[in-house]
């Protein structure tokens, strides 16, 4: 993994540095091993593991209550809506029919995770691309969302609130009115975010036609989120595989053509309006009833194999649970999003210069501990 | 295409592989061996374009392994799961499908890495979370960890 013993420079006078793991604009522990022709790239190549806790191994001696708190730890911006991909998963081996009220519930926590991590998203590639202001106009919206999170879940990133069957506790009193504060708060900012980024010279030119990938190669490479639709590919689960009622809510699929920079940027910037579209929906129509379905103490899925795709923040997470017929899942596999996304990675940069890498990362937004798990 | 028609096309194509339809998609089993002619078939012909590969793994039944594809066809709209057995678990071998899918390159190198399939004709094959002098493969269920403590 070193590059001891190997030489800097190489046959072709090629120059070969590390980038990372301890490098701020890999958002994480990600090392990437870079070729260099002057400041051209030529070859990336990435080198994972450093945040590894092999938590498939993990799960495969927790019980089907206890493996889902290991997800919030994947991806851990999209916690809430990793933790949904897996009840799902328990409930469609159980055949448990959810509440109404847990679905909506679900379905308001998984779009609040969701603009939370664009906004996150936001925030660091304004300050990857050289402003520093986003990054604080970010945190402030952010951090009321948070608030929320706290309030009703009991904590502000690792939320673990789903469980089989619906949600842990009903939603907190203050719930309807502080998200109602907080999507004013937040409708009434999107303006001042696109006018000091998506408008702003130095950006465009930072992000437009740099990082470019086609739609065949994002499909081939298993691209999916928006890396994918700002290539013009449709992969939006919430679309296409329907889940927790969806499919009874109105929103739009983004795509953009362009398949740069970009286009990944004004993918998000959208996506994050139909949250609040979503959520508006919801918040006045939560229905009454019960937030979990009763279910057996310990959890016993039937033998057989059961698959569940979701939509998080950075594309489709899938779970896949095998099991014996035990109290806990013989194999589960998780395939995550940035795994794949990442591997364009050096479809996308090649051929570009090193400083549009850090544009090319930031817009895949990569999770470094979803890449290992 | 629906499931039973896929069934159909396969079937006239590769006569000795086998289904179960009991799960959520059609499950077509074959043998470690016809995989990558079958993989090709799937991917080119224009009735099945199955062009978007979304979950690669393995599977230790103690006594085999299993590899699993989950595929999916974005302009046909349909799904199948192809199931290859590698009967040899001490010396596990299977083609590549790298070529014909791109997202394939690192995940067969993690299914290297935890289970210790070898991938004949894979570009570069190293593992790609452990340690190159790691010893085992973590997700077998026989691998045994010294610092391992059970609670």
């Amino acid at each position: 993994m070193s590059l001891l013993g190997e030489d800097i420079v190489t046959e072709d006078g090629e120059f070969v540095i590390n980038i990372g793991p301890q490098h701020p604009s890999t958002h994480g522990v990600l090392h990437l091993k870079v070729w260099l022709d002057g400041e051209t790239i030529k070859r990336i190549q990435p080198h994972l593991g450093y945040i590894h806790r092999s938590i498939e191994k993990m799960s495969e001696s927790l019980s089907y209550r206890n493996f889902i708190y290991a997800t919030s730890r994947m991806d851990y911006l999209s916690a809430h809506i990793n933790n949904q991909a897996c009840a799902l998963c328990v409930e469609k081996g159980l055949q448990v029919e959810v509440p109404d009220r847990a679905k909506a519930i679900r379905i308001l926590m998984a779009e609040l995770t969701r603009l939370s991590s664009h906004q996150l998203w936001w925030g660091c590639t304004g300050l990857d691309l050289g402003a520093v202001t986003p990054f604080f106009y970010a945190f402030r919206e952010r951090e009321s969302i948070m608030a929320i999170m706290e309030e009703t879940c009991g904590a502000r990133l690792t939320q673990n609130y789903c469980v089989p069957g619906g949600v842990m506790y009903d939603i907190h009193p203050n719930f309807r009115s502080r998200v109602k504060d907080t999507l004013k708060q937040i409708r009434s900012k999107f303006t001042e975010y696109e006018e000091i980024l998506t408008g702003n010279v130095i950006f465009e030119q930072r992000t437009k036609g740099v990082g470019y990938i086609s739609a065949e190669d994002a499909i081939s490479f298993g691209c999916t989120g928006p890396t994918a639709r700002g290539s013009g590919v449709s992969c939006d689960i919430r679309k296409l595989y329907p889940y927790d009622g969806y499919e009874k809510l109105q929103f739009k699929e983004i795509l953009e053509q362009g398949g740069d920079c970009y286009a990944r940027y004004m993918v998000r910037m959208a996506e994050m309006k139909q949250s609040v579209f979503i959520i508006e929906q919801l918040i006045d129509n939560i229905p009454e009833g019960e937030f979990q379905a009763k279910t057996k103490m310990v959890l016993k899925l039937p033998k057989g194999e059961f698959y569940q795709r979701v939509e998080t923040a950075r594309g489709e997470l899938g779970v896949y649970i095998v099991s014996d017929g035990a109290a806990s899942p013989y194999r589960i596999k998780y395939r995550s999003p940035n795994f794949s996304n990442l591997s364009a990675l050096e479809k996308m940069a090649t051929g570009t210069k090193i400083g549009d890498l850090v544009a090319i990362m930031s817009t895949i937004d990569l999770v470094i501990p979803d890449v290992d798990r | 295409m629906t499931p039973e028609e896929i069934k159909l096309s396969v079937s006239e194509l590769f006569p000795n592989a086998t289904y179960d339809e009991t799960g959520e998609f059609l499950n077509v089993l074959t043998d470690s061996k016809d995989l990558k002619p079958m993989m090709i078939a799937l991917r080119s012909k224009k009735e099945f374009d199955f062009d978007y590969l979304f979950c690669l793994t393995c599977i230790d039944w103690k006594t085999h392994l299993t590899m699993v594809y989950h595929m999916l066809s974005k302009s046909n709209n349909h799904t199948i799961v192809i199931k290859a057995k590698i009967a040899d678990i001490n010396k596990p071998e299977i083609e590549t499908v790298c070529d014909i899918w791109e997202t394939a390159n690192f995940h067969e190198r993690e299914v290297f890495d935890l289970f210790g399939v070898k991938f004949l004709n894979h570009p570069d094959l190293r593992r790609i979370f452990l340690d190159d002098e790691w010893d085992g493969f973590p997700l077998r269920k026989n691998y045994v960890d010294e610092n391992m403590i059970e609670i």
